[in-house]
């Protein structure tokens, strides 16, 4: 015998394994050159900076909807509570944001003062521009580490995961699992978004931070520049956990969760330290969703408690859902096809029906529509707009099994639905 | 012309009535009233309190009905002959006039020889109190009565020997406690001796009035004082010291300023003010300008200023230091006499501690009605969560369902407790129809996969709210509960309950009874739980799953209706307000244990009785009652994952 067959067999590269990344991955870096094109800022100038706002938005939700899908669809825990990762990610960048460009408009105001200003000065001053909206005049200390971007960039990231480990520690080690994590994640969310919905909570009650479009400093730069440079930034980052999701599911730790997933009980059985794969996606997906919140608010404008309501994360859900869970691009699929479509339909550019007796007008039935649809495809439709895929370009069956499960647990899979 | 006709009309009434014009100018009153005629006349507010008094003092019969005729503007000045007459007005020019001695009628005549005596407001607060003596003594208790109202609203120092002097005839029981009461309140308050006072104080101990502490509060009143050693002198209320709670020592330092024993302290922008006053050519005091941009250099740049005597020299902080160590705080009684003070302060920590008894006895009942109403929203849940095992996001938009054909009913049927009485079984039959078709359309079809329960039954759930939103709009729509459950039920000053609550608080207990019923005493209870356990082994001796699973989801969601009357009631009604209750009602299911009635009952009462002591710690917020409720249950979840009654044996694994 020879050592190369002793050898472990050499893995074929990632492309390879997951043959979506290059598809998924050339389909981005044209979408973000046409984009580019059209853009008012570095090109004719077909789509406003408005409509490339709502891309870069939309690339952004993309991302957090990847994290759902890691979390949800391959690690089979259904959080409701992943909007407040995002919405914290928007905080932190929010704090520097809304700070800075305080301080700078202080300054400036300060120095036609006939004595130059002091730091108290600066910070009074800052501390009354942004809390005099919800009646106080001090910093709170939570704003403590505003005044530097690397500081909150490094929260960004920090404060989801650290709050997604606590809370994923103290869950998962007591199994809480199934629906009544779902509703711990819920809890949480809304615990979070009431706090915030205080004025005393230090981030400016349901006020929210403001004026996050503008960035410090780069007033000369026109709102074209600064929306393409975010959205070639949501456009990058999309890529890049794209490629660290494919990563992490097409090895042999993309096995194990999705074990997990199929029988818990099972996998713990075999020795493995279900808690602690569970516990790192959660945190990752949780870094992730902060990570693509940091970049949505910029481009918004504007980051309140509303947007952590326990409904935001749920819909988050309903993305996945509909795009095809299980699949990364089923939820890129779903979270662009429902958001875009939404704010079609929300903006009033969606042609009212005429009933004769009654108009429908799609800014109120909407979301009707979106509730009953996802009901349909939860019933109808399990694998979501990416089993079309399937159906038209891998020409991928599911096996027939004679009417039995296709995984081993009752909830997985089975035969009906698998041929719908 | 019209002039002159009236002036003959005059003179031809004044000839015809002439003869019955005299009266009595002689009778006690009349002379009385003669006597203060010069400021009784002016009205003045300042001058008139003599004349006022002197009739409260006559023991004159008549001077009540005078006192009362004048309040009401109805006494008049005969120019001619001076005397007072009482009058009413006929017309714009003749008045019918009556003597003040027995309220005789005199005659008619026109009023340009009268002039009316108009009482300000102030002069009419006067005569009231004024009054007051004689309404004590009033033959009637409803005038008595109001004597007390009047005397409790404002009380004065004459008041106390009015109400002394009517003690003794006093012959209402009633009317006669409220009069010791008031008596001992008011010489509290204006007692002549202190032991007097104290006596009094003594006697409310433990009194839970509101009266009794508005008497006493006034009394352990304190003033901030500081010196640069302890007096020894009686009325020292205690002893604070600078950076306490109760006193930061800005507050102490800046009394010693007031009080002339430091020098002023100067705030920044005083600081910078004097600063700016002072440039001279780019500098302040020989310091550059441009080098001011902290508080160190300012406050070297302001001591030059100052030693150059430009500025007043201010306290650095080691004086401030050194002024606040040499001083001592203490809180002098201004309100009253030391012992009276001390024996109020007594008296009202006693009253504060039953108060505090007494508050947390209300907090519980408020805390028993919140838990019931959470009960009411979660037990739909617990038969279709906790006994089927179905998570149904839309239960919240069954409650709202149930409250809008409430309020439907309201609008056909106008007789409140008719409308309530047909509500509550509409609602039942509207949810449970809606509970029936949710199940054979959407939830038949997902019993293996919970998940998916979840997130299909929330699509129904936005889709209802929304249509909902459409259908009603977004404002709140009333549902108005009969008149017999308005008010509340007063147990004494600080403990009350409303009928509503109490009304909510046994529906509720009337849920918990029919549910126990159902479940343990019916063929349907028995089929269910044989159903939710093995559904194989229960179709293999006869039951339909099926029909059972069916009725039992809509037996679920038609209490859900029920419920969502009566929230509707105690609440408004909204398209939001189910979702205002689902998380809670998940957690009240998920804390007391699923699969156990006894559980939601126990994880209702935690909830709710946490949710009130958080608010009672934190009055002004009940979102962050809210919050720390969620963080409790998230937390208790950890250390009981299977809620406080948790099943145990097989039925834990079905």
């Amino acid at each position: 015998m020879s050592d190369a067959t002793l050898a472990t067999p050499r893995r074929p590269p990632l492309a390879l394994r997951y043959p979506s990344v290059l598809v998924f991955l050339t389909l981005l870096a044209l979408f973000t050159l046409g984009v580019t094109i059209l853009s008012e800022a570095f090109g004719i100038g077909l789509i406003s900076t408005s409509f490339v706002k709502t891309l870069g938005k939309t690339l952004c939700l993309c991302l957090v909807a990847l994290a759902m899908d890691l979390v949800w669809g391959y690690c089979g825990i259904l959080s409701l509570g992943h909007m407040a990762f995002f919405g914290i990610g928007g905080y932190a960048i929010g704090m520097w944001l809304m700070y800075e460009r305080t301080r700078l408009i202080v300054v400036d105001s300060l120095a036609a003062a006939p004595l130059p200003a002091t730091p108290q000065e600066i910070s009074d001053g800052v501390a009354a521009q942004i809390f005099g909206v919800v009646g106080a005049s001090e910093l709170p200390p939570i704003w403590a580490f505003a005044h530097s971007l690397p500081i909150q960039l490094a929260f960004v990231v920090l404060v989801p995961g650290l709050l997604a480990l606590v809370f994923g520690w103290l869950a998962f080690r007591s199994r809480v699992t199934g629906v009544y994590l779902s509703i711990l994640t819920q809890a949480m969310t809304l615990a979070l978004s009431l706090h915030l919905f205080q004025n005393d909570s230090g981030l400016r009650g349901n006020n929210g931070l403001s004026g996050l479009q503008n960035l410090p400093g780069l007033d000369a730069v026109p709102q074209s520049t600064v929306s393409m440079w975010f959205f070639w930034g949501s456009a990058a980052a999309l890529a890049a956990a794209y490629i660290l999701c494919a990563w992490i599911v097409s090895g042999k730790f993309g096995s194990v969760i999705r074990a997990i997933r199929d029988d818990e009980a099972r996998v713990r059985f075999l020795g493995y330290p279900v808690e602690t794969f569970k516990l790192f996606i959660f945190t990752l997906t949780a870094v992730l969703a902060g990570i693509a919140g940091a970049l949505y608010y910029p481009q918004a404008g504007i980051v309140n408690p509303a947007e952590i309501a326990p409904i935001a994360s749920i819909y988050l859900a309903v993305w996945v859902a509909i795009g095809g869970r299980g699949r990364l691009y089923g939820a890129v699929i779903g979270a662009a096809f429902v958001s875009l479509l939404s704010t079609w339909f929300t903006g009033g550019q969606a042609p009212d029906i005429d009933l004769g007796f009654y108009t429908i007008q799609w800014v109120d039935w909407w979301i009707v529509l979106l509730g009953l649809s996802f009901v349909a495809v939860t019933l109808f439709a399990p694998k979501g707009i990416g089993g079309l895929v399937d159906i038209f370009f891998i020409d991928r069956r599911s096996p027939d099994r004679h009417g039995a499960d296709l995984g081993p647990d009752a909830g997985a899979l089975r035969e009906q639905e698998a041929e719908k | 012309m019209t002039a002159a006709i009236r002036l003959f009309l005059t003179a031809l009434f004044c000839l015809a009535t002439l003869p019955g014009l005299t009266q009595d100018a002689d009778a006690p009153i009349q002379r009385l009233l003669q006597e203060h005629r010069e400021v009784i006349s002016e009205s003045s507010r300042r001058t008139i309190g003599p004349a006022i008094d002197a009739l409260a003092a006559s023991g004159l019969p008549e001077v009540r009905d005078v006192l009362n005729r004048w309040q009401a503007k109805e006494m008049w000045l005969n120019q001619g002959s001076g005397l007072f007459v009482f009058a009413e007005e006929i017309d714009r020019d003749t008045i019918r006039i009556f003597d003040v001695a027995d309220g005789s009628e005199i005659g008619t005549v026109a009023d340009n020889g009268y002039e009316q005596l108009k009482p300000n407001s102030g002069i009419r607060g006067l005569i009231g109190a004024a009054l007051v003596q004689f309404q004590l003594s009033d033959p009637d208790p409803v005038n008595r009565a109001r004597g007390l109202d009047a005397i409790e609203r404002d009380p004065e120092a004459s008041h106390l020997e009015a109400l002394r002097r009517s003690l003794d005839g006093e012959a209402d029981q009633t009317i006669l406690a409220r009069k010791m009461r008031l008596e001992r309140l008011l010489t509290i308050r204006f007692g002549q001796t202190d032991a007097e006072r104290i006596a009094a104080i003594e006697s409310f101990d433990g009194d839970l009035g509101v009266d009794v502490r508005a008497a006493l509060n006034p009394l352990v009143a304190t003033r901030l004082d500081a010196a640069e050693a302890l007096p020894d002198a009686p009325d020292i209320a205690r002893v604070l010291k600078p950076g306490d709670d109760d006193l930061p020592r800005d507050l102490a330092y800046a009394h010693l300023v007031e009080v002339g024993l430091a020098k002023p302290k100067i705030d920044r922008a005083a600081k910078r003010a004097a600063l700016v006053a002072n440039i001279d050519a780019g500098a302040v005091a020989g310091v550059q300008v441009a080098s001011l941009d902290d508080e160190a250099a300012r406050d070297m740049a302001y001591a030059a200023l100052a030693d150059q005597g430009v500025v007043e020299p201010v306290a650095t902080e080691a004086e401030t230091n050194a002024a606040l160590a040499t001083h001592v705080f203490f809180e002098r009684f201004v309100g009253a006499p030391p012992a009276v003070a001390l024996a109020a302060q007594d008296v009202l920590s006693g009253i504060e501690a039953k108060v505090g008894l007494n508050q947390a006895l209300d907090l519980g009942l408020d805390a028993i009605s919140l838990g019931s109403i959470y009960f009411l929203a979660a037990i739909g849940l617990a038969i279709t969560f906790g006994v089927m095992g179905v998570i149904n996001m839309a239960h919240g938009e069954f409650i709202m369902m149930g409250a809008y054909t409430g309020f439907l009913v309201q609008q056909i049927v106008p007789d409140y407790t008719l409308s309530i009485l047909l509500a509550l079984p509409l609602a039942f039959a509207v949810t449970f129809t809606a509970g029936v078709a949710m199940e054979r359309l959407v939830i038949r079809h997902l019993y293996h996969r919970p998940l998916e329960t979840l997130l299909a039954t929330f699509g129904i759930s936005i889709a209802l709210q929304q249509i909902a939103k459409n259908i009603f709009g977004t404002q709140a729509r009333p549902l108005t509960s009969p008149a017999w459950l308005d008010g509340s039920l007063v147990i004494n000053d600080i403990v009350s309950i409303s009928y509503i609550r109490i009304a909510i608080f046994v529906l509720a207990l009337l849920f918990l009874a029919l549910f126990l019923l159902v479940m343990n005493r019916t063929r349907l209870g028995l089929e269910v739980r044989a159903v939710t356990q093995n559904p194989r082994m229960a179709a293999s001796m006869g039951i339909n799953p099926d029909k059972i699973n069916m009725l039992t989801f809509g037996f679920g969601s038609g209490i859900a209706g029920i419920a969502g009357v009566a929230i509707g009631l105690y609440a408004k009604v909204t398209s939001e307000m189910g979702a205002d209750y689902i998380v809670q009602s998940f957690m009240t299911v998920v804390v007391g244990g699923v699969g156990n009635i006894w559980g939601t009952l126990l994880g209702a009462t935690l909830v709710g009785t946490l949710q009130k002591g958080i608010e009672w710690l934190n009055p002004s917020n009940t979102l962050a009652a809210q919050t720390y409720m969620i963080l409790f249950i998230i937390l208790f979840i950890q250390f009981r994952p299977r809620g406080i009654i948790a099943l145990k044996g097989r039925a834990a694994e079905a």
